[in-house]
């Protein structure tokens, strides 16, 4: 049994599959149910982050192994078992997740009127398959949550979306797809390898290197599209500009977590030679997404598309992070990785609040905000400086992180990470400026509401977590310590290995 | 003589006759009565399939084992569904005469005894049975033009694949001297006794078997046929038939030429790359849905065809997984075209399900179900059928299949998101009729398994893996 004393990841999965399932049993006029629906939605995603926050505060931060460990016979004829745990990479992700779904939920109280109820059960189904992907400890199983993500997404995107929806959640479900196959041909040459999918046992089985570049690139085929890396980001803008609020918040939030959380479970223990052969590859990809998409941002006219933009770099630090091979490096990722999930989640929120409002995402339209609704533009500032990695909030001590690991590496991999951060100041600071500052140019921007009492709340968690995460780093980086640790250990000793093999 | 072994197909055909009997008592309309009769009589058989003894009767011509078992309950299983769905539907379509369940139930007995067969005359006469049922069915609406062209259609072809896997089996019972699978497989073991007409001959009978599945490059017939046959009929023959027909090709290659499977491999192989390749890319374009699910049955003939390729026993635990789960999905779609009506009149374009997640949201989700299930997306039952496969493929060491094989899964997942798109993303189309109960019932318990399959999938792989033992002892 686990540290819990009951299958609590279980509980966290499939907790919210449950209340989808009620909410389906619903019946009664549209109002009733809608009502209904949005309060089951809140319930069950505000009870799966209570128990969640088990994790937080019982989770052994000592202990690199996996924790909270439950084990089913799921097929055993063939050797794959409902197998889930949490270790310090993975823990957090799962507390993202189970945050940001309420967050979202409330945030999309008014704004959703039609088809209330699908779009709650889309929500909750898509949190099982997030806090199920990030718990998995089988290939298969990680693999079904992992595809899983995209039919709950496909329809949020498509049915709530805007006026490009179609292209948009075709493209994000096609293309994620040819990824994630090519993936699943790689799984099933390791199941045929080693025997087992168990993940555990996977990254104790030695791959002999001429494999491991082919496996590498079906799972780069995969997790690269999902990161998104450059020049596979292409689906991310229009994603990002279809879905509605909620859902790139999202996608934002968790879904870009799956491609890099994939690269740390996956492509780095498992294939640690073809991850030190294709260190450099990454580093091109990674500093090309860090400058050209800061420079793409700078150019763009509609407010979700720049922090669109802006996502992909940095993911791109990201990546730049995780393969460097370094504690600093790979904390660096992880923890930007997380900040990002708040940060860049409360930038589409912000663009929210004023869609809401206004029902334009176009940055010229507005203007002087800052007079019209102080208080929101109080917290846009706050999380655009995260965005732009300020000392003391959430988004430095990531970036700090990475361009420390990178200089280890080479000093001129750091430079390139470190001209992102200018560049990302330029885009940010002039899309504040654009919407905040400024005289008032619209005369119907006066009428605006301030915040509502219901978006005070929406907001809360994240300012306070953007604060949090900036000034006291400590807090979420000593969760993953001991497993990066291993982790680097791990990927030295594998690499020495073989050297001694050679000579 | 062990004559129970095949009780199960002695108490199908005795049935038959019976409800014929009251069938063509003049009195009053019998239709809904030899229907339920029918229904009682799949689901007496089934239970004697599973109670059936295990072994080899009336000389060798028949057997029983556990593949045989899994197959008839899975086909009988597939009937009833397909008939309990076709009953509505031919009352308003005027069609409902007491002659169809009866042919419904002398072709899933065609079934049954091809899936026993131990030997190449069985084999045929069970197939004959089977197909000529199937072309009166395809024809059953006779006053309607479409109707008939579909039967006479299927009828001309497939006397023509009949002819050449009838002119097959006669070469290889003249240079092999037997038709019994036993001495086949007996004598093929020895490479001497393979000369080139029973290469030939087995090519021949693998051209009638793969247009019996519809493979590339015998799928013609398949889109044409579906489009003008009634749908309650083409849900019969799109779902439950193709089980017997899996069956019967993997009994034959396994068995009698299991051990020629360096010869035939390259043959499936093209058929499976052609079928995959072709399926997903055709039917893009279809607005027809039962054009669109031919199609699709089409490329899932090629991924079946994978697994057995693949062959050994992951390859064919594959293809006995795949079976049913596709029987269901297509099962659980085709009582979603059965359901699609408008004003009493039949529809079947994709366009006519526009917007149906807001008319009629059961329907719409369990068909999303079964679209993407199709697609193979998990955790829907459709992705466990192609994993299976995919394994197979690449134990086997076949990659240009297994590679084709997923990136036209990724071509064919766009037409079936655009069924799923037309369903939640546009705009209703105006209601259609309220569903049948037994289109409701069908689209309920299979959608059900489909969405539930991940749950609790072990029985289903371990009754496969018993069944792919059997097949391989």
């Amino acid at each position: 049994m686990n540290a819990a004393g009951f299958p609590l990841l279980s509980l966290l999965t499939f907790l919210p599959l449950a209340g989808a399932v009620f909410i389906l049993t619903l019946r009664g006029d549209d109002k009733a149910v809608a009502d209904n629906a949005r309060w089951t939605a809140l319930w069950t995603s505000l009870i799966v982050f209570v128990l969640s926050l088990i994790l937080w505060f019982s989770f052994d931060k000592a202990d690199p192994g996996f924790q909270f460990v439950e084990r089913l016979d799921w097929l055993s004829e063939v050797g794959i078992s409902y197998h889930v745990g949490v270790d310090g990479i993975s823990v957090l992700f799962v507390l993202l997740s189970t945050l940001l779904t309420p967050i979202c939920i409330l945030a999309s109280w008014d704004t959703i009127q039609t088809r209330v109820r699908e779009y709650m059960v889309a929500f909750l189904v898509l949190e099982t398959m997030m806090v199920g992907m990030f718990c998995a400890l089988d290939f298969i199983v990680f693999y079904i949550f992992f595809e899983g993500v995209l039919i709950p997404m496909f329809l949020i995107i498509g049915v709530w979306g805007g006026k490009r929806r179609v292209y948009a959640s075709f493209k994000f479900f096609l293309y994620t797809l040819l990824g994630s196959v090519l993936m699943l041909l790689a799984i099933l040459l390791l199941w045929h390898r080693a025997g087992t999918t168990d993940i555990p046992e996977l990254m104790g089985y030695t791959i002999p290197p001429a494999l491991q570049t082919w496996i590498f690139l079906a799972f780069f085929a995969s997790f690269a599209v999902k990161v998104p890396m450059w020049p596979f980001h292409t689906w991310l803008p229009d994603a990002h500009v279809e879905a509605p609020t909620a859902g790139s918040v999202i996608l934002a939030g968790v879904l870009l977590k799956m491609g890099a959380y994939g690269f740390l479970r996956f492509s780095l223990p498992m294939l640690p030679h073809a991850s030190a052969d294709f260190a450099p590859f990454i580093y091109a990809l990674s500093i090309i997404a860090v400058v050209y998409t800061s420079l793409v941002a700078l150019a763009q006219e509609d407010m979700k598309k720049l922090i669109a933009y802006s996502s992909v770099a940095h993911m791109g630090i990201v990546t730049l992070g995780i393969f460097t091979f370094n504690a600093q490096g790979l904390s660096g990722a992880l923890f930007t990785m997380l900040s990002h999930g708040v940060v860049s989640g409360a930038l589409f929120l912000c663009v929210g609040v004023l869609y809401d409002r206004v029902h334009s995402r176009e940055i010229a339209r507005y203007g002087g905000v800052a007079r019209i609704m102080p208080a929101y533009a109080l917290i846009f500032m706050l999380f655009t400086m995260a965005s732009v990695a300020l000392p003391g909030l959430a988004g430095f001590p990531g970036e700090l992180l990475v361009i420390v690991g990178a200089w280890k590496i080479n000093p001129w991999v750091a430079f390139g990470a470190a001209l992102g951060m200018i560049l990302g100041a330029a885009y940010a600071l002039s899309l504040y400026k654009r919407v905040a500052f400024g005289a008032i140019t619209r005369e119907d921007l006066r009428g605006l509401r301030d915040m509502s009492p219901r978006e005070h709340i929406v907001f809360a968690p994240l300012v306070l977590l953007a604060i949090w995460m900036g000034v006291y780093p400590q807090s979420f980086l000593s969760f993953f310590e001991a497993s990066v640790n291993a982790l680097v250990l791990r990927h030295e000793a594998a690499l020495a290995a073989t050297r001694l093999a050679g000579m | 003589m062990n004559w129970t072994l095949a009780l199960p197909e002695i108490v199908l055909a005795l049935s038959g006759l019976a409800i014929l009997g009251i069938g063509v008592m003049p009195r009053q309309d019998t239709y809904f009565a030899s229907c339920m009769a029918t229904i009682g009589a799949f689901i007496v058989t089934g239970a004697l399939v599973l109670g059936a003894p295990e072994g080899t009767a009336f000389g060798g011509q028949i057997a029983s084992d556990a593949f045989a078992r899994f197959m008839k309950i899975f086909t009988l299983g597939g009937a009833a569904l397909a008939l309990a769905l076709s009953i509505e539907w031919n009352r308003t379509e005027g069609i409902a005469r007491f002659e169809y369940p009866v042919l419904v139930l002398f072709a899933t007995l065609g079934m049954l005894v091809m899936i026993s067969a131990n030997d190449l005359m069985t084999l045929y006469l069970g197939l004959e049975l089977l197909s000529l049922s199937l072309y009166v069915l395809a024809a059953f609406d006779r006053d309607n033009p479409r109707s008939a062209e579909a039967g006479l259609k299927f009828f001309v072809l497939g006397a023509l694949s009949s002819g050449l896997m009838l002119y097959g089996m006669s070469l290889v019972y003249g240079f092999a001297g037997t038709t019994n699978f036993d001495s086949l497989a007996e004598a093929m073991a020895t490479p001497a006794n393979v000369s080139a007409g029973v290469i030939v001959g087995m090519v021949f009978m693998i051209a009638g078997f793969t247009f019996k599945v519809a493979a590339v490059p015998f799928h013609m017939w398949t889109p044409d046929v579906y489009e003008g046959a009634p749908s309650s009929v083409v849900a019969y023959f799109a779902t439950a038939t193709k089980v017997g027909a899996i069956a019967v090709i993997v009994r034959v290659m396994v068995g009698p030429f299991g051990s020629l499977a360096d010869q035939w491999q390259q043959v499936m192989m093209l058929a499976s790359l052609g079928s995959m390749v072709l399926g997903s890319f055709a039917a893009l374009r279809q607005e027809n849905i039962k054009r669109l699910l031919a199609y699709s049955w089409i490329s899932h003939t090629g991924f079946v065809m994978m697994g057995l390729v693949a062959g050994g026993d992951a390859g064919l635990r594959g293809v006995i997984i795949y079976t049913p789960i596709y029987l269901i999905m297509s099962l659980g779609a085709f009582a979603v075209v059965v359901a699609m009506r408008r004003q009493g009149r039949a529809v079947e374009n994709v366009s006519d399900l526009a917007g149906l997640a807001r008319t009629d949201l059961g329907m719409a989700v369990w068909m999303g179900v079964f679209m993407f299930s199709m697609a193979g997306i998990p955790p829907l039952a459709g992705f466990f059928a192609k994993v299976f496969v995919f394994k197979a493929a690449i134990d086997a060491g076949l990659w240009t299949l297994a590679v084709v094989g997923v990136l036209s899964s990724v071509v064919s997942a766009f037409y079936y998101l655009r069924v799923v798109k037309v369903m939640f993303f546009d705009e209703p189309a105006g209601a259609l009729d309220a569903r049948p109960a037994g289109a409701s019932f069908v689209m309920a318990s299979t959608g059900l398994f489909n969405a539930l399959f991940f749950l609790w999938p072990a029985p289903l792989v371990a009754a496969a893996q018993a069944a792919t033992a059997a097949l391989l002892r």
